[in-house]
């Protein structure tokens, strides 16, 4: 056990494990120290400067990110001085920062902005020295304002560490210090996976989503158009956070919401999911007993991790599931499928999906495949906080909503479709079906604890028919080469593999952790938006994908069987090696 | 542009880097002695042979004034800044420069023919202002003499 100290912060005696730094043991005595640069997902940067304490003694400041709490310290957090000097570390920053907080996407989101306002401070008190350079809008996803940024590092951190993508850098110095891809290329033309990760953690508005109100807004009231909509699993567990809920699921308000808006039809991306599992879990059957292409099967319906692999890790291309992502299955779907059904002119309908995600902005239109309808599957991606801004928008008052049912046919999920958003949730969904589909028999407890949780790499053994599966399941992109380099030894050696079935999510957590949900994630609340998701697959009665009667249905009627004919025109995808580099 | 590969003897060179640690600095010292400036292609590649992503490359490139991104031009105006020209009216001399040649100080002008840098202190602050290019030295340079000065550069060609 670490050794414990005894020290004291603004009086009050306490005693923390050695190593704690002082920004830590401070709120476990209810005391909050500013910071704009440190984040709880990331280790300290001491960048800003914001966190500065004051040590009895000593007349040096100490940044209290970075510091651990010594024996006997006696630290002062707040004093006359020390929010002076805090101010004035603010108002250097605003003198290098546009200050057009009116027309910024983070508008009363944004953390520069609330210490502004709770330092009282009202005017410019150092002359303005902006830096001109440009916008860059070039990945469709996430657009990178350099003049917005503060330098915190914050997103280079996630980019290069944590997400293991090196698509940002810190270029030059002093004030010619930027973030930018190697070489002040535009973002697509660099490693850029558009997970939004950088969007997630970023403090200001110098990272926001692409955004696509507008195009929603103008469909809505074009009377030609059919609109119909879906709502991702993470979706419903996070949007509750912009009024003050956590945790909580908001499934059949947001079918409500979504009807208020304008929307024709509300339909559900967890039943994507479970056509989903049906495709994967049947390819993974055919793998295992047949052997027609090489095991590990890896899961594909994370567009960052499609790409992230497309550029580093090629060879693993046989090994990914060619089934595509759920929303990409309900948007082909309602344009084939829904609008033969209600003979409906697919080339009217407007396909809205409501994602965690700022991938699935760049997915959409990533190749020919994404157009198998013979339209573009999906016209639009709106992320949750671009909801969120439409629900204001449009002055509903979402928590009196009442409840309401999503439209049949591509509504009703199982169990099994809805736990797609945390990680884990793709894997345990697969392997409930997979069971069936190997064994003809149902699974008596469909619960998989071992592949669930926020631990970044989760490795376990299942037995199906007496055959021992080895399961590996990574999330936060940074987690993946552990894992991957497992194959890879395999392979070069002619070895057995490592794994049988391994799951990736892109994100921290999985899409609950996505680039376009509510800001100011961390891992805590990573696990409530999980909870809340295996909550609602706890609640249903039909917990596994092939056991949901409309997924019956949609196969009788339609697909005819997994990895029919039309089920691979209109639900498969090829994948293709790319240049990490384009330029 | 001609496309630039990893020669032998830079490949050796790189062999003999390779698994030392601090490395990258001294392969672009190399490589920068070699051709001038960095380029693209030679860090593209050097990035696969050491493993270290291009990011971490061009954030080492820029950081140190001595590593350049582009190719050096045909000649060097070195002009100083230092106090002694700057009170003379070295600025002046500069803007002259600048409008002339259309480019800023540490950029080369689009025919490659000059390259402007302002530095401090030639060592000659008597001559103040002073002006470099390549190995020869202008002293006393004004504004009006910079355009007669350029033009037999220019002429040589």
């Amino acid at each position: 056990m670490a050794k414990v100290i005894s020290a004291k912060i603004n009086g009050i005696l306490l005693r923390v494990e050695e190593g704690t730094t002082i920004l830590e043991a401070a709120k476990r005595v209810q005391i909050k120290i500013p910071t704009l640069c440190k984040h709880p997902d990331l280790p300290a940067s001491a960048a800003c400067g914001i966190c500065i304490v004051k040590n009895k003694g000593s007349n040096k400041l100490l940044r209290s990110c970075c510091t651990p709490l010594e024996e006997g310290m006696d630290i002062t957090t707040h004093d006359p001085e020390i929010v002076e000097i805090r101010r004035t570390v603010i108002e250097l920053i605003l003198s290098n920062h546009p200050n057009d907080c009116l027309k910024c996407a983070r508008n009363n989101q944004c953390e520069l902005q609330n210490l502004t306002a709770d330092f009282g401070i009202k005017e410019e008190s150092f002359p303005q020295l902006l830096r001109n350079l440009p916008i860059d809008q070039s990945t469709k996803a996430v657009d990178l304002d350099p003049k917005k940024c503060i330098l915190c590092g914050r997103c280079v951190h996630v980019c290069q560490e944590s997400q293991d993508v090196w698509a940002l850098s810190f270029l030059e110095r002093g004030m010619q210090t930027r973030i930018s891809p190697a070489g002040d290329i535009q973002l697509s033309d660099s490693p850029c996976v558009k997970c939004g990760q950088c969007a997630a953690h970023c403090p200001t508005g110098a990272f926001v989503e692409q955004d696509n109100t507008a195009q929603v807004w103008k469909a809505l009231q074009d009377p030609d158009k059919y609109c119909v909509v879906q709502i991702a699993p993470a979706v419903r567990v996070s949007i509750g956070e912009a009024f003050g809920y956590v945790g909580k699921n908001f499934t059949k308000k947001l079918y409500a919401l979504l009807r208020r808006l304008g929307f024709h039809a509300v339909f559900d991306t967890s039943f994507g999911a479970d056509v989903t599992i049906m495709e994967e879990a049947s390819e993974f059957e055919e793998r295992l007993l047949h052997g027609l292409r090489p095991l590990p099967l890896i899961t594909s319906c994370c567009p960052s991790w499609v790409d992230f692999m497309e550029k580093f890790y090629t060879d693993m291309i046989d090994h990914f599931s060619s089934c595509k992502s759920p929303h990409e299955i309900l948007g082909v779907l309602s344009k084939t499928y829904y609008a033969e059904k209600n003979k409906i002119d697919p080339s009217k309908i407007f396909m809205a999906s409501i994602m965690p995600c700022t991938s699935k902005k760049y997915e959409i239109t990533r190749n020919d495949e994404m157009f198998a309808s013979g339209f573009q599957d999906i016209d639009t991606v709106l992320c949750t906080r671009e909801l969120v801004r439409m629900i204001k928008q449009a002055g509903i008052d979402f928590e009196s909503l009442p409840e309401e049912e999503c439209d049949s046919i591509l509504g009703e999920y199982a169990g099994a479709g809805v736990i797609f958003g945390s990680t884990g949730g793709v894997m345990e969904a697969a392997l409930r079906t997979a069971h069936y589909f190997v064994t003809g028999k149902e699974l008596k407890n469909v619960e998989f604890e071992n592949v669930r949780g926020i631990k970044g790499v989760k490795e376990t053994e299942i037995e199906i028919d007496g055959k021992k599966l080895r399961i590996a399941v990574a999330h936060g992109l940074g987690n993946v080469e552990y894992i991957l380099n497992k194959v890879r030894e395999a392979k070069v050696n002619n070895k057995e593999m490592p794994y049988h079935f391994i799951e990736v999510m892109a994100c921290p957590g999985g899409c609950v952790g996505g680039g376009g949900q509510p800001y100011m994630v961390t891992d805590e609340l990573r696990i409530k938006r999980a909870l809340a998701l295996y909550e609602d697959d706890d609640e249903k009665k039909i917990r596994c994908s092939h056991q949901n009667p409309y997924i019956k249905r949609l196969y009788k009627e339609f697909l005819g069987k997994p990895l029919s004919e039309r089920s691979e025109k209109l639900l498969h995808a090829h994948y293709k090696a790319r240049p990490i580099y384009v330029k | 542009m001609e496309h630039k590969k990893i020669n032998p003897e830079l490949g050796q060179l790189l062999n003999k880097w390779k698994d030392k640690e601090g490395n990258l600095i001294m392969i672009l010292h190399e490589i920068q002695n070699h051709h001038g400036y960095v380029p693209r292609e030679l860090s593209l590649e050097l990035s696969k042979m050491l493993d270290v992503p291009l990011a971490r490359i061009y954030e080492v490139i820029t950081f140190y004034n001595y590593f350049k991104l582009s190719p050096p031009g045909k000649h060097r105006i070195a002009l100083c800044m230092g106090t002694a020209c700057y009170l003379r009216g070295a600025a002046v001399v500069l803007n002259e420069i600048k409008g002339i040649l259309g480019i800023e100080e540490g950029q080369t002008t689009k025919d490659g023919l000059f390259h402007l840098d302002v530095v401090r202190c030639l060592g000659c602050c008597g001559l103040a202002p002073v002006m470099m290019i390549d190995n020869k030295v202008y002293g006393k340079v004004k504004k009006s003499e910079i355009a007669d000065i350029l033009s037999k550069y220019i002429k040589e060609e």
